[in-house]
């Protein structure tokens, strides 16, 4: 008999067919008609107008039929909740039948139809059920007060269920306990603050018995539960340990995962000098190499976990390096994996063969994985200084492949090694400029230009290899334009009487990218639309660090140049903005380029996204001469006009002096308007975090970032970023943390932070999202000075 | 946990679609089909997220298996379900088809309501399933009281891997030991990585409730043993092997093999995988492949191959085959070998050397002249390993059963009259030689 046939029913007329069939004397015929209700539900069509004649078959003592009409009404039930009441005595019946498996079929199917009037009947039943005498209607029971939950919260806790439910941790049937288990922890998932779980080293030692005896799957939920866990010292700690071990030996790789993570967590507790401390950490890698014979989707699921293993732990895997060797098979998603584990346990050790066998991978087909092969040679650099040299050799043999994206990551990567080690490997530029004329990706262009720019005195022709890059300028992207600026200057700075014309025909070429709709004067463009970053990459150059670390405990950036001579008549003005105990001043250093005598200053702002607008007028007391500088402090105040700019943080400024008004425009860091007293009250915060729609969240990441949890906190507080709470989940370090805007803007924060990870997850809620960004350009600038 | 579990065709048409959970809608069969099956490009991950959705899937020849959830699940559990899926259905009507699968539609939407309840993976063990969950309807309904809760009592039990009153006239057991060795050698011959994954696979056809112990030579278990009598120690220390690490069926005792090294259990009725384990030390390497690739100018390449086989001359290899990959701009190659038979397959890039039986301790030879149209194409070939396939009639791990002694107190059948069979067979896994 084959059931196939259902799927074919597509002619006209067949709902009709299939009520007058449903309504069939003959048991079979009905059956076979339920059959094919069921098989246009899972095709997706619509067969809820048949539901009150399905549920006239739900009277039958044939159980097959009966499963199919259950599975109808948990499809159809919430669509008509009123016919489905006429379901609700069969459910009541079938919960008294003499037949255990009718009794829990009935609690399961219950417990599934989300119908407020049905769930009010099925309160009694399940009462019952969760005392039966049978164990498989328990078991059952327990799961349908987690739905039951999921449904109806409050008549959950109005009904007493949960106390049922905890005690049901006691029973005598190891599958029993492992559901309760299962359901406790999830109704404790939405209730962070009741002590559901109420774990205590009695109800611990329940729950590890019943861990040697229930399913594969009851194990795991029992090992999932104990790593929410906290011994209360270090000797439950070890005994916990030493049951949970045997598990590590389990076919089941979810087991073995489980009971790993339970692990990793409780050796937190365990002193190092203790004797099975050792023992443990050596239990703990063999079973982890086995779970790469697993299934390509468990290695996958696997690896990332050890990736997160070895970042904690690195000892434990230190010298199964081979293991994460790739394998000319394996699936894509494995190997960019293992490609990321190799680097984390690349050590002086073993980086011979670990370099062995990323250049075999930098010739293989899939473009992801070579791409990432190479970047994996220069971390090898970067980690392990020995090395460096054998990688550089590496990367140049696989440049002299002419293999366009091979080489392409690799001059990106040689870029990253000749930053870290300045003046070491220059004898490879000449290789490197060969291949000038195949790079198309503008990352490379710009590691190129980067690195022509960096070492300009050692190449003869520098000056020409930048010229060729002139000539598309206006094609380039903003990076390639923005490094190719950098090396010109820098080069002009070396050889300043050869290439004085290059420089202005970059200077002249990058004013051009005005953008009109900006409404800014011409001159003023440049500096907006490539401000900051411009100002970054000339840090490199000048020495421009004078005002990190002073006053307060603030973040100041160094000042940078925001109106360069060229553009305003010998005037050349940088600045940085700062904030001190409530007040925000703009620092403001005014250079006399020119050859005539400066005075008459004065300083005015467009309206912006803040209302910033300068408190005082510009104090410039004596006459500027030519090539003096003079320092000033702008007070600012935030009640001036407001307009909202792009990008939000844009300031568009107008200095006056005797010989002409200049405009330019800078971005300022949003830090300087977070106000002193930004810190929420912690149920306030619980509150409006929950209050703001999930929509105005915002991740990001924070990344190379080596500080702990402390001193973030700390840093962050001198900023007026405030930490209300603190917690640890699963060995990372949560901040809850609030700041306000000078406008009233709240910001609320979750800084995620791993020890041993230098990345942190940054998620932002504000009712404003547009400000989330910045917020986070602020954490950025305040975490990494 | 699990909100939802669909299977589709290759054709992204959905077979089985069953939802768990409130938060998992139709949109979700759909978003899958659409980002997934019909995806313009090769799937990178089996876990997709889709608009605050994880979608896992797996795939069985042309059949796609996956489950959805909004929740943060355990994702080891959910593909160890997913397989598990795989195996009860399988083991109800065979291959894993859309033939079979729309023939079945009603039984497996029996199945995953039972062994998933509101996503939480239940009893999935097909010996216990198949007691109340059958092709034929449904059998509890003219089920006595008594054997009602017997399946009930299984199904939650201790050992829910076997139900009571299993009578065999004849005693019988097998044991297989399979093993992959696998293997990654350089071209200058230096092993790179080996190892062995094998599997102790049982058939059991015993009475009753038997209580199983198995033993192997494990280095640890021999010389445990081995303190009282130094003589026995030195003859059986050598044949005894270090075990990497192991796994077992659920029906073993995990917290006695961790405390005592010993392997009891009562086994499954019918076939099981008992265990499996890896080596990586004293490995024998059936057959070692010696490269020899030559460029002769920029359209030929001269190959030479030599391999050997390396275990007792008593003993026969057999289906040995050597793939040999060649460059993409091939246009002919020319072979000789001394023995089978080796033809270029164009369409699979690769020269394939075909050898029926080979004895231990010989040599074997194929040279191959291969012709290459010129290209301008900068890429280099990337020489893709030369890999082997073969099966030997030993445990390349060293490793050897001790015994398998079976107790069963209320029946009256001793260890003597089961009649035990075993055999070990060695294939190869990946087995390549870098050229």
């Amino acid at each position: 008999m084959t059931d196939s046939k259902y799927f074919t029913t597509t002619k006209k007329g067949e709902i009709f067919e299939l009520k007058a069939e449903l309504n069939s004397d003959k048991k079979e015929k009905k059956k076979e008609a339920v059959k094919k209700v069921i098989a246009s539900m899972t095709v997706g069509k619509d067969v809820s107008a048949l539901f009150p004649d399905v549920v006239n078959c739900m009277q039958t003592d044939n159980l097959e039929l009966k499963k199919l009409v259950y599975l109808y009404l948990m499809n159809y039930a919430k669509s008509q909740p009123d016919m489905a009441i006429m379901a609700v005595n069969t459910f009541v019946k079938d919960c008294e039948d003499p037949n255990p498996l009718i009794r829990a079929l009935a609690v399961r199917t219950m417990g599934c139809i989300r119908v407020d009037k049905i769930t009010e009947y099925l309160c009694e039943p399940l009462r019952k059920c969760l005392k039966d005498e049978d164990p498989y209607v328990r078991k059952t029971a327990a799961v349908c007060v987690a739905k039951l939950h999921d449904i109806n919260a409050q008549l959950v806790e109005d009904q007493g269920f949960l106390d049922t439910l905890k005690d049901l941790i006691s029973d005598s049937n190891p599958m029993v306990v492992a559901n309760a288990v299962a359901a406790l922890s999830e109704i404790a998932e939405s209730h962070p603050s009741s002590n559901l779980l109420d774990l205590n080293p009695q109800s611990i030692n329940k729950l590890l018995t019943a861990l040697n005896e229930c399913t594969e799957w009851g194990q795991i939920f029992i090992l999932d539960c104990l790593a929410n866990y906290t011994p209360k010292d270090d000797r439950e700690a070890q005994s916990i340990c030493e049951r949970v071990t045997p598990r590590l030996s389990h076919a089941n790789s979810a087991v073995v995962l489980s009971a790993v993570k339970v692990l990793m967590k409780f050796m937190e507790m365990l002193s190092k000098d203790l004797d099975y401390y050792g023992t443990l950490l050596k239990k703990l890698a063999p079973p982890l190499v086995t779970l790469l014979s697993a299934e390509p989707e468990l290695q996958y699921v696997a690896l990332r976990n050890i990736n997160l293993i070895v970042q904690k732990r690195p000892e434990i895997l230190k010298h199964e390096m081979k293991v994460f060797f790739v394998k000319y098979n394996d699936p894509i998603y494995v190997k960019l994996e293992k490609l990321d584990i190799m680097i984390r346990l690349a050590s002086q050790a073993n980086i011979a063969q670990v370099l062995a066998e990323l250049k075999e991978y930098a010739t293989e087909v899939d473009v992801d994985f070579v791409r990432k092969a190479v970047r994996a040679i220069g971390r090898c650099a970067i980690k392990v200084e020995q090395s460096a040299e054998r990688c550089v050799s590496t990367l140049l043999d696989l440049i002299q492949t002419k293999v366009n994206y091979v080489v392409q990551e690799a001059i990106v990567v040689i870029k990253d090694i000749f930053r870290k080690y300045p003046n070491k490997y220059e004898s490879v530029i000449a290789t490197l400029c060969e291949n000038l004329d195949s790079l198309d990706e503008p990352e490379a262009r710009a590691a190129m230009i980067w690195i022509v720019g960096e070492y300009a005195e050692r190449i003869d022709n520098a000056d020409e290899l930048l010229e060729s890059f002139l000539e598309g300028f206006h094609d380039e992207s903003t990076q390639v334009q923005l490094q190719l600026l950098t090396a010109i200057v820098k080069l002009f700075l070396k050889k300043p009487t050869e290439t004085q014309e290059l420089v202005q025909q970059v200077l002249s070429l990058a004013t051009q990218i005005g953008d009109p709709s900006f409404g800014a004067p011409p001159a003023a463009a440049v500096p907006a639309r490539l401000g900051a970053p411009i100002s970054s990459g000339l840090s490199d150059l000048f020495d421009l660090t004078s005002g990190v670390g002073t006053l307060s405990g603030s973040y100041v950036a160094p000042k940078a140049v925001w109106l360069p001579a060229m553009k305003a008549k010998g005037l050349e003005i940088s600045g940085t903005f700062t904030r001190q105990v409530g007040s925000i001043s703009m620092d403001l250093q005014l250079t006399n380029k020119a050859l005539q005598v400066m005075t008459d200053f004065a300083i005015q702002f467009n309206r912006n996204s803040f209302g910033l607008a300068p408190a005082a007028p510009l104090q410039v007391h004596a006459p500027l001469s030519p090539n003096q500088t003079v320092e000033t402090s702008l007070p600012l105040n935030t009640v001036g006009s407001v307009m909202k700019m792009e990008p939000l943080n844009n300031l568009q400024v107008a200095v006056k002096n005797n010989i002409d008004v200049f405009y330019f425009s800078t971005l300022y860091p949003l830090h300087i308007l977070f106000v002193e007293d930004g810190k929420m009250d912690r149920q306030m915060f619980l509150a409006t975090w929950k209050d703001i729609p999930n929509e105005n969240e915002a991740q990001f990441q924070i990344r190379d970032c080596a500080l702990n949890a402390e001193t973030v906190s700390s840093k962050l507080q001198s900023s007026n970023i405030f930490t209300i709470a603190k917690r640890n989940v699963e060995g990372q370090d949560m901040l809850y943390q609030s700041l306000k805007l000078t406008n009233g803007i709240w910001v609320l924060a979750e800084l995620r932070i791993q020890p041993g990870n230098t990345s942190f997850m940054l998620s932002l809620k504000c009712r404003a999202p547009e400000v989330s960004q910045h917020v986070y350009q602020a954490y950025e600038t305040i975490l990494k000075n | 946990m699990i909100g939802g579990l669909f299977i589709y065709n290759h054709k992204g048409e959905v077979l089985i679609s069953r939802v768990y959970r409130d938060d998992i809608g139709r949109n979700a069969v759909d978003a899958f089909r659409v980002n997934v099956i019909h995806a313009r490009q090769q799937v990178r991950s089996p876990v997709t997220n889709i608009a605050r959705t994880s979608f896992f899937h797996v795939k069985r020849s042309n059949i796609w298996l996956a489950a959805v959830t909004k929740q943060n699940v355990n994702a080891a559990m959910v593909f160890e379900f997913l397989y598990k899926m795989c195996d009860v259905m399988a083991a109800y009507f065979g291959k894993i088809s859309e033939e079979n699968i729309k023939n079945n539609f009603v039984l497996i939407y029996e199945l995953l309501d039972e062994i998933l309840d509101f996503g939480y993976p239940q009893n999935s063990e097909t010996g216990a399933l198949k007691t109340f969950i059958t092709q034929q309807g449904i059998k509890s309904q003219v089920l006595t009281k008594e054997e009602q809760s017997q399946i009930t009592s299984q199904v939650t039990g201790q050992i829910g891997w076997r139900r009571e009153g299993i009578k065999y006239r004849r005693n019988e057991l097998f044991l297989d030991v399979l093993e992959s060795v696998n293997l990654l050698m350089s071209p200058q011959g230096q092993v790179l990585s080996a190892h062995v994954s094998g599997r102790v696979v049982m058939k059991s056809y015993l009475s009753g409730m038997p209580e199983c112990k198995f033993g192997m030579n494990d280095k640890i278990v021999i010389e445990k043993q081995g303190k009282g009598t130094a003589d026995e120690t030195s003859k059986s220390g050598k044949q005894s092997i270090a075990i990497d690490d192991c796994t077992f069926h659920q029906c073993v005792r995990l917290s006695k093999f961790d405390s005592e090294r010993s392997i009891s259990f009562i086994p499954p009725d019918g076939e099981f995988e008992l265990m499996r384990y890896r080596t990586t030390k004293d490995i024998i390497l059936p057959f070692r492949v010696i490269p020899l690739v030559r460029e002769v100018g920029r359209t030929k390449l001269e190959v030479k191959v030599v391999i050997k086989s390396n275990f007792k001359p008593s003993l026969l290899a057999q289906k040995i085959e050597v793939r040999i990959p060649t460059p993409l701009n091939t246009s002919g190659v020319q072979v000789i070998c001394m023995k089978g038979k080796a033809k270029y397959k164009a369409s699979e890039n690769a020269i394939v050397w075909k050898i029926k039986r080979m004895a231990g301790m010989k040599e074997s030879q194929i040279s191959a002249e291969i012709e290459l149209l010129p290209t301008n194409d900068k890429k280099k070939w990337a020489r893709p390993p030369i890999s082997m396939n073969f099966e030997v009639p030993f445990a390349p791990s060293g490793l050897k059963v001790r015994y398998l002694k079976v107790f069963e107190p209320k029946l009256n059948y001793s260890d003597h009259d089961v009649i035990k069979w075993v055999r070990y067979i060695g294939r190869s896994g990946i087995y390549e030689t870098r050229c």
